[in-house]
């Protein structure tokens, strides 16, 4: 994975130093909260229901054992005892003192972590595809030009004052898990007939309260391009994206009002105004970068076969365990959605042990999914039962992986002060009403998202099923959602009828479940169940 | 505490500044006001007889400032730009990096602050319009 | 009756006006009937709280209930962390806040 050199430490030890005297400067009553609010926000630091919340951004999702310990720590000392990683692979703590921000600020710094722009009117965390460099169908690993770009949208100073926040998800593979369609810009790596690399560029998705998915732009853009490519884009929405009104301020709003054909007409002009101005990163830097993404330094002549004798080691290995494109190897998938727990929370136990599992047994490497899940991508067969052993005795082997117990849950009304809802709670109903696993497993691929707000953290358009929490007249409501998927088959979900309580939304679920399993040919996943017999059958199992 | 800052050697144009349309109305005009929803690049047939850009931030959230400044940069611009309105010492590195060279906030801003603020990065990411060379030059050479 | 709440400046606690100082406790909180927005302005200035606002609560032998149940979810902390809550053993909680 990349490390920083001279100048990525100084930069970011800078914006340490930068923080703590904005902090400084608030506390003393120099900074009023008006004017404090955006700056603390460029640093991760919200003010949330119980305390300040700190989001601390994993790039693209990688980072190594060092690094999680120092999370442990930071769970440990300032905050209490746990993290929660997040919808945009990154993590956050919910119990912080803004005294204390610019020292976690630092502490993370010694470890080459940060909170930059992860918040805010920012261009956020990066984001891509949690098997990176372990997938045998990607063209390439699209970690090096994810770094670029990370580094190329830091501190930009043209684009630190935004209409919105802004994030852009990269994949190199024609299976989608870093849901591309869904962002403000996704890129997809791909190879034209002359054998160069260059990048599908889908302009305009996302979710919230008009979601879309990303129309292509432009169908190949060459690498070594990217650059200045996202710098004509971020510039036509920066002068023309709305300022009026924050719920019609995203790039999305632009490209839809403008239509996508007028929208990339302005973008190819601007474009050619940027290109002569040669901003692009020298190729000599993306070689450079991409010497940290090397394929780690596999043994040969390993067994391919993985000893199966114990039935819940084989029922793990069969749910959370993918295929390697190294000769024995495998992907391991850590779910952090056991039962009765809260999805994407890990204590500062788990993580420590995490750590050293990938030290010993995953070259060091750890990924964070938008799934809110962990994985460890680099995983000899032969070492797959002890490591499943030291999971399941932390509370970190449910073999769930896309199953339905294996929700996405916003933090809801429980921590974010933006939320109508509570979503925790509805998440782990949800999965009590499904605890048999194998219930789980002949439902097959069922992905549940839910959201406390509008905001979709959760990230509810993109749901299998969605629920949506909203307040009606004070009290707790939600809306369920049918049809919604953020992989390449991206679709968004749509609202079925009216809402629920608490309790009947879990009920008005298991009654969409039974209705698919009731109608489902022969290997459909829900997903596809619903899209060829549509809303109706659904409709009249859960409203009569 | 500072109310006006300039990093030009020359005098201040003197001359008031009108709007973007009286600017191209008047042929001897020498000083615009481009305000946040102002296309800046219609200046960029007359750019010669400008002196002075003052770009307007009503408020200091809305960026489309930054914009402008680099597209006048871009397009050769050399004369006086300067950063008016709702500037806090927390952007002026970033308008620095944009090309504005003089500010005009309307609340003092406190010198020894900005002073910190102005030295505390010694490296950038990316080429702007104060000349800094960005890593990835520094990297290769 | 209304109550005036917000969060400490330096530590993001949540807190409520007492009538004279802010505690953490929903318990202390007093009726601040009509004067709730000067108090906050106030308040704020001196940096003695964060982000102040003002709320319906019942009066409640138990002492004040917040109205809506994002505050009672303040007052108290999240409804799935028992464990971290302001009162971690009281039995009560769940329906306090639910």
């Amino acid at each position: 994975m990349y490390r920083y050199d001279k100048y990525d430490q100084a930069i970011v030890d800078a914006r340490v130093d930068e923080f703590r005297d904005q902090a400084r400067r608030r506390l003393a009553g120099e900074l009023t909260e008006d004017q404090f609010k955006p700056l603390r926000l460029k640093n991760g630091l919200y003010l949330q229901l119980h305390a300040y919340m700190l989001r601390v951004a994993i790039p693209y999702g990688t980072f190594n054992g060092r690094q999680m310990r120092k999370l442990a720590h930071i769970a440990r000392t300032y905050d209490r005892g746990y993290g929660h990683f997040t919808t945009r692979q990154n993590i956050q703590y919910n119990w912080i003192k803004l005294e204390e921000a610019a020292d976690i600020l630092a502490e993370l710094a010694t470890v080459e972590m940060h909170a930059i722009q992860t918040s805010g009117e920012s261009i956020r965390n990066i984001s891509s595809d949690q098997y990176a460099g372990a997938a045998a169908e990607e063209l390439a690993d699209p970690r090096p030009w994810a770094e670029l770009i990370r580094q190329a949208t830091t501190f930009h100073p043209e684009f630190s004052y935004l209409p919105r926040k802004f994030k852009i998800a990269l994949t190199a593979s024609p299976t989608d898990r870093a849901a591309i369609r869904l962002h403000d810009i996704g890129l997809r790596l791909v190879r034209n007939e002359a054998g160069e690399d260059g990048f599908e560029v889908y302009v305009g998705g996302g979710m919230g309260r008009t979601p879309f998915v990303a129309p292509l732009i432009r169908p190949f853009l060459p690498a070594d391009q990217l650059f200045s490519y996202v710098e004509a884009v971020l510039r036509v929405w920066n002068r023309y994206g709305r300022r009026d009104n924050i719920h019609k301020a995203r790039i999305k709003i632009l490209v839809h009002d403008l239509g996508a054909e007028e929208f990339t007409r302005q973008v190819e002009a601007e474009w050619q105004e940027i290109l002569p101005l040669a901003e692009d990163f020298p190729h000599a830097e993306l070689a450079r970068i991409a010497t940290f993404f090397p394929a780690p330094p596999y043994e040969t002549g390993l067994s391919d076969e993985i000893d199966l004798s114990d039935p819940d080691f084989a029922l793990w290995v069969g749910q959370n365990v993918h295929a390697h494109k190294a000769p024995g190897y495998a992907i391991a998938n850590i779910s952090l959605k056991p039962l009765h727990g809260i999805p994407g929370d890990v204590s500062a136990e788990q993580m420590d042990l995490i750590a050293d599992l990938a030290e010993r047994l995953s070259f060091d490497e750890i990924r964070a999914t938008h799934a809110q899940n962990l994985v460890l991508p680099h995983v000899r067969k032969a070492d797959l039962y002890q490591l499943w052993r030291a999971l399941d005795e932390a509370g970190l082997a449910t073999a769930n992986l896309d199953l339905v117990s294996d929700i996405i849950a916003c933090p809801g009304l429980d921590y974010c002060s933006l939320a109508n809802a509570r979503s925790i709670p509805v998440a782990q109903k949800i999965a009590e009403r499904f605890a048999d696993l194998d219930r789980q497993r002949g439902l097959g691929e069922l992905k549940i998202k839910i959201s406390g707000c509008i905001n979709a953290c959760g990230h509810h358009h993109a749901g299998h099923i969605g629920i949506l929490g909203v307040d009606r007249k004070g009290e707790e409501n939600y809306q369920l959602l049918l049809g919604g998927s953020g992989a390449e088959d991206a679709s968004l979900a749509r609202i079925i009828g009216p809402g629920f309580s608490e309790d009947g939304v879990v009920d008005a679920v298991e009654k969409a479940i039974d209705t698919y399993t009731s109608l489902r040919s022969e290997g459909e996943r829900f997903l596809d169940t619903y899209r060829r017999v549509g809303v109706e059958p659904f409709k009249a199992a859960i409203y009569g | 505490m500072v109310d006006n800052l300039r990093f030009r050697d020359d005098d201040p144009a003197d001359e008031p500044a009108v709007t973007l349309d009286a600017f191209l109305d008047q042929a001897n005009a020498a000083s615009v006001r481009i305000e946040p929803g102002d296309d800046v690049r219609r200046l960029i047939p007359v750019l010669d007889r400008v002196r002075l850009v003052e770009v307007d931030f009503p408020r200091f959230r809305d960026g489309r400032g930054y914009s402008s400044a680099r597209i006048l940069r871009e397009a050769g611009y050399k004369g006086e730009l300067k950063a008016v309105g709702d500037v806090l010492v927390d952007q002026i590195l970033f308008m620095r990096r944009c090309g504005f060279d003089s500010f005009a906030p309307d609340a003092p801003i406190d010198e020894e602050v900005l002073a910190r603020a102005l030295e505390r990065y010694r490296h950038v990411y990316q080429p702007a319009e104060d000349g800094l060379k960005p890593v990835w030059a520094l990297r290769h050479g | 009756m209304k109550l005036l709440t917000g969060n400490d400046l330096q530590t993001g606690n949540v807190i409520w006006w007492t009538g004279s100082d802010w505690s953490r406790h929903v318990s202390d909180a007093v009726d601040v009937d009509g004067h709730g927005e000067a108090i906050a302005a106030a308040e704020e200035a001196a940096r003695r709280v964060n982000g102040p606002y003002v709320i319906e609560a019942t009066d409640t032998p138990h002492g004040p209930r917040p109205a809506h149940i994002k505050d009672r979810i303040r007052a108290r902390g999240p409804s799935v962390r028992p464990d971290l809550n302001i009162k971690p053993a009281d039995p009560a909680a769940g329906s306090w806040v639910i």
